[in-house]
């Protein structure tokens, strides 16, 4: 078969459909990490004309421009499309693009996943952009402090907004999250081991284990404080138990590894374009990867450096103190690497080089005045003010955008296969970085004199009026520079200027592939043995095209194919056949958003209906995968044969499951968390009545989640030696029935759930262990139906060890419920 | 930065100290970026650059800047703290949307709006609390500030040094009246801090 031959043959199995019809079915990681990049570019232009607007409105003292109301919902929604719909998604969208290409394969885990996250993305984030111009968006800072964003203070349907929009796109970061871990882990080039991956890829990794860890406190967060505005469960009213620090220690659980989440990224693309500019390797790379580790570990011991004024003892300031100054260790360690890359090398000016030195520039600003606040009697003065906001922006801005226009510049040949024909992106850079710096230094200036965030206007006496003015006129020259960017773009999107391959010779794998990039990648897997792929070897794009590599003869009856590695070791595992083009994931993110559209507008007769649905979509989802008789072997090529990814105890859904219940226990540990916090610092404990406790319940509620784990294991082991697993699966669903409904007494039993947030804390704890009753119920319900229809055998196995993760997280959480309600009432 | 009070005046210190750190640190980082692009011969070895860069420079430099700032930070915090004094004056300070009020120990029947009462040359415990949504009591000129937060009393420890009128600013957003939302601080001296304290008005 010729190159053009096998090109022709791979595409019709790997394209998307054409036109827009495509958007809505495609699957494919490259077309939806394009539509996931343009959907954040165009949401950081919705936050960056906010911007302006701020900017206009702070330019002249008395300012009549903009009344409070509307300021305060321009500011909040600044902030938060800024972090939620901008930069976590831009994250999403680079990964989703990038991964498989430099892992040198050919999709990612999970396909109709990535497809399903985008659709939550874009669907949340329209709900909050219709609030904006309907005016009635958020309006209680992109932080949303309780009891501000309570009920009895901003009644509105504002923050309701805010709360449903982001835990909606908050799917979409943990399904991404979920993806680019398994991703990482498992879909890479045969021989490439964890030490032998681009830097980027781990970068992608600890982002993404990040994210499963971090984003669920702010879920948690939001989902209480819905709770208690629509069904009046006190957790953040002082004088019925609750505590407005809950929600303080809950967000900033999130937001402070948030900026690490934004921060890595960016840090891998440098840690990637750098030392291309420089032509030559990355200095320390193993260093790298330790201090992107223990910066990981680090953001979460310091988020209470938000907290230095909330009267938190000063010896536990102290302790968070040191963990905030010591994170800017392993931040230095990457700074002087690259820096060290640069006098290793010979670095040239070109123009993502020039982004990247506007990150040094930015970034080292920023990081300095962040140990500044770092330090608490600093901190006291400087919180709340103009400084804290010109400090997160060089941090953010610096750390964060500067990178990403390096990045968007490197790889926009890769996008298009076209050179830059008109050399705007110079004039860009400069208007960008003298705008952004005019703006921002003059804003720490302005602090220091007193002003505080988030005023809508001043006084001419206040002496502020210059240094705004000065600080307007910064900010419109940075927003010229963008528009430069956005025209450049367009220009180069439409000028048909052939670029030549690997424009940058550069060695990483996504250079190994024609541009812009086909639908299937490579039309063979390479066989990696170096960091450099393309430096050992310069010709491997043509070897590969010509189906020298591995799973070079398309595979079985035209579907597509990939194959899977060991973790570390990167020895070839199991082959994989996924999933073509479908609109199940845009369906299943159109129900998702009628769940949440449901609990927004109070039409709660819908509610039950919309999770049905999704239950049943998710049923179908998993039906298509599969066979109905046992596969042999695939040859992959080179002599290998690989098992399929159902004949494996292994496969991609059991470590997609097991990273999603990561996120999931600390959603729970983060509830835990909570109830000991209410228990011990908030005022008006303990409660006025505890729950009236029932040995007989309690002791039903162990045995059965007991039973249910120990069904699942005797109905594998039973699986494995072609006995009937029947008996066994009906025991599971019965445990998981009879837990569910001693969980459900607890909840009808509690005492007064809008009285106290004791009650309202355990309604929300059994709500959890029922929930994941019933869901363990529907699993090994259905597991029981596969089997039923012959999905399953000795040897395709893959199914039952997923259903077993899922019922022993359900025993766990079962039994800490139950012991959490029970106990105290024993105890007193 | 006007200081114009003990606290005040040790933090403004702190500030001119990091504030020069960080522009020698700042114009080091910005000299070995430059000098990068210098024509240079042989290369040295990758070990010898890991050593110089990622170990003296990137481990051992900022862990000592930062232990020695972590020190000093911590010594002026402790400094900060509203400790036992005999000389101490306490007040309360609540807030709600958009006022304060202020009520004084010596004279617990008297409250005051939107002004608070110290007397100068003497440390003043501001006990700040909320009765609505989360505020922030600060004076800039006296002090750092502290979260009024509902359901809890924070303490800070405030000083003036001369009489004197100080303006005082709410600092944690709290929706629509927030950009007004300011209050006084009048320092007597020891006459007119009595005064205040014997008669009834203001």
């Amino acid at each position: 078969m010729s190159i053009l031959e096998r090109h022709r043959k791979l595409t019709a199995i790997w394209s998307s459909e054409p036109g827009f019809k495509g958007w809505f079915s495609t699957v494919n990681h490259t077309d939806l990490g394009r539509m996931f990049l343009v959907t954040a570019f165009f949401f950081f232009l919705v936050g960056g004309v906010l911007a302006m607007l701020i900017r206009a409105q702070l330019a002249t003292p008395d300012s009549a421009f903009m009344g409070p109301e509307i300021y305060n919902q321009v500011f909040t929604m600044h902030g938060t499309i800024m972090m939620f719909l901008f930069a976590i998604p831009m994250f999403e969208g680079l990964a989703i693009y990038l991964l498989p290409k430099l892992l040198g394969t050919r999709d990612l885990a999970f396909p109709r996943l990535t497809a399903y996250g985008y659709w939550c993305y874009v669907f949340g984030g329209t709900m909050l952009l219709v609030s904006m111009f309907l005016g009635i968006a958020p309006d209680g800072g992109w932080f949303m402090y309780p009891p501000l964003t309570g009920a009895i203070y901003s009644p509105g349907i504002n923050t309701d907004f805010w709360l449903i929009g982001i835990t909606f796109v908050e799917i979409s970061a943990i399904a991404a999250a979920v993806e680019i871990t398994v991703s990482v882990l498992k879909f890479r080039a045969p021989g490439m081991s964890l030490d032998k991956m681009p830097i980027f890829a781990w970068y992608a990794l600890v982002t993404a284990l990040m994210i499963l860890t971090g984003f669920p406190p702010l879920i948690l967060g939001s989902v209480l404080l819905e709770l208690e505005r629509a069904f009046g469960l006190p957790f953040f009213q002082a004088e019925l138990g609750g505590d407005s620090l809950l929600w303080q220690h809950l967000f900033w659980l999130f937001g402070h590894p948030e900026v690490y989440i934004i921060f890595l990224p960016a840090a891998g693309i440098i840690s990637t374009v750098l030392p291309v500019m420089c032509r030559t390797t990355l200095l320390g790379y193993g260093w790298i990867v330790a201090a992107i580790v223990a910066l990981a570990f680090l953001s979460f011991g310091l988020w209470v450096h938000h907290m230095f004024t909330t009267g938190i003892p000063h010896m536990g300031l102290a302790f968070f103190s040191a963990a905030s100054t010591l994170v800017a260790v392993p931040t230095g360690v990457q700074i002087f690497a690259w820096i060290g890359t640069m006098w290793k090398g010979r670095p040239e000016l070109r123009l993502p080089m020039l982004h990247i030195l506007g990150f040094f520039v930015t970034f080292v600003i920023g990081g300095l005045t962040g140990v500044m606040v770092a330090v608490v009697p600093f901190d006291w003065q400087a919180h709340d003010t103009a400084f804290i906001t010109a400090h997160l922006h060089y941090v953010l801005f610096g750390g964060f955008v500067f990178p990403i226009l390096a990045g968007l510049y490197y790889w926009l040949p890769h996008f298009t296969g076209r050179k830059r024909f008109f050399r705007l992106g110079e004039v860009a850079f400069a208007l960008i970085f003298t705008g952004f710096h005019v703006t921002f230094l003059a804003m720490h200036w302005v602090g220091l004199l007193g002003q505080r965030r988030r005023i809508s206007t001043y006084q001419a006496e206040d002496g502020w009026t210059a240094i705004n003015l000065i600080s307007s006129i910064g900010g419109f020259v940075l927003a010229i520079g963008i528009a430069i960017v956005v025209i450049e773009v367009a220009l180069h999107a439409v000028t048909a200027n052939r670029g030549k391959r690997n424009p940058w010779k550069a060695t990483t794998l996504e250079w190994a592939m024609m541009t812009p990039a086909p639908a299937y990648n490579f039309a063979s897997l390479p066989h990696i043995s170096s960091r450099e792929p393309l430096n050992d070897d310069p010709d491997l794009a043509v070897r590969l095209a010509r189906g020298e590599g591995y799973l070079g003869d398309s595979g079985p009856g035209g579907r597509r194919e990939t194959l899977t590695v060991n973790a570390s070791s990167g020895q070839p595992d199991y082959h994989v056949i996924y999933p073509g083009n479908t609109r199940l994931p845009v369906f299943m993110a159109a129900v998702t958003g009628l769940f949440f559209l449901s609990l927004l507008l109070k039409f709660y007769w819908i509610t039950p209906l919309a999770v049905s649905g999704v239950a049943f979509l998710a049923c179908r989802w998993v039906w298509t995968l599969g066979h109905r008789g046992d596969l042999p072997d695939q040859p992959v090529g080179h002599g290998v044969a690989l098992p399929n990814s159902i004949a494996v105890d292994h496969g991609s859904g059991w470590w997609g499951s097991l990273f999603l219940l990561t996120a999931n226990a600390t959603f729970f540990g983060s509830l835990l968390f909570g109830f000991a916090f209410l228990w011990t610092v908030a005022p008006g404990w303990p409660p006025p009545a505890l729950f009236e406790p029932s040995l007989l319940e309690m002791a039903a509620g162990l045995a059965a989640a007991a039973a249910s784990t120990a069904a699942i294991r005797r109905a594998i082991r039973a699986n494995r030696n072609g006995q009937t697993v029947m008996p066994s699966l009906v025991l599971a669903i019965a445990g998981a029935l009879v837990l569910g409904a001693v969980i459900g007494s607890l909840m009808l039993r509690t005492p007064g759930p809008s009285a106290h947030a004791y009650g309202a804390t355990l309604l929300v704890l059994g709500g959890y262990g029922l929930f994941h009753a019933a869901l363990g119920a529907l699993m090994a319900g259905f597991l029981a139906m596969r089997v039923r229809r012959g999905f399953t055998s000795p040897v395709r196995r893959a199914e039952f060890p997923i259903v077993r993760l899922w019922i022993d997280y359900l025993a766990v959480v079962g039994m800490l419920v139950l012991l959490a309600a029970h106990v105290p009432g024993f105890l007193t | 930065m006007a200081p114009a009070g003990p606290a005040a005046r040790s933090i403004a210190t702190l500030w001119w100290v990091m504030l020069i750190g960080a522009v020698l640190i700042f114009g080091l980082v910005m000299i070995l970026l430059g000098l990068s692009f210098r024509r240079r011969g042989a290369a040295a070895d990758e070990a010898r650059h890991i050593r110089v860069w990622i170990i003296s420079l990137g481990l051992a430099f900022p862990a000592a800047v930062l232990l020695l700032l972590l020190a000093y930070g911590l010594v002026i915090g402790e400094q900060l703290l509203p400790r036992n004094n005999p000389e101490a004056v306490s007040v309360q300070a609540e807030a709600r949307r958009w006022a304060w009020t202020f009520s004084y120990d010596a004279r617990p029947e008297r409250t005051t709006q939107n002004v608070l009462h110290i007397p100068a040359g003497r440390p003043v415990d501001v006990a700040v609390t909320s009765e609505d949504v989360i505020h922030s009591f600060w004076v800039p000129r006296l002090a750092g500030k502290i979260d009024a937060i509902p359901g809890h009393v924070n303490i800070l420890r405030i000083e003036a040094d001369q009489p004197g009128t100080y303006a005082g600013r709410s600092a944690e957003f709290s929706g629509g009246g927030y950009d007004g939302f300011s209050f006084t601080v009048i320092a007597h001296d020891a006459a007119g801090w009595d005064a205040f304290l014997m008669d009834g008005t203001e």
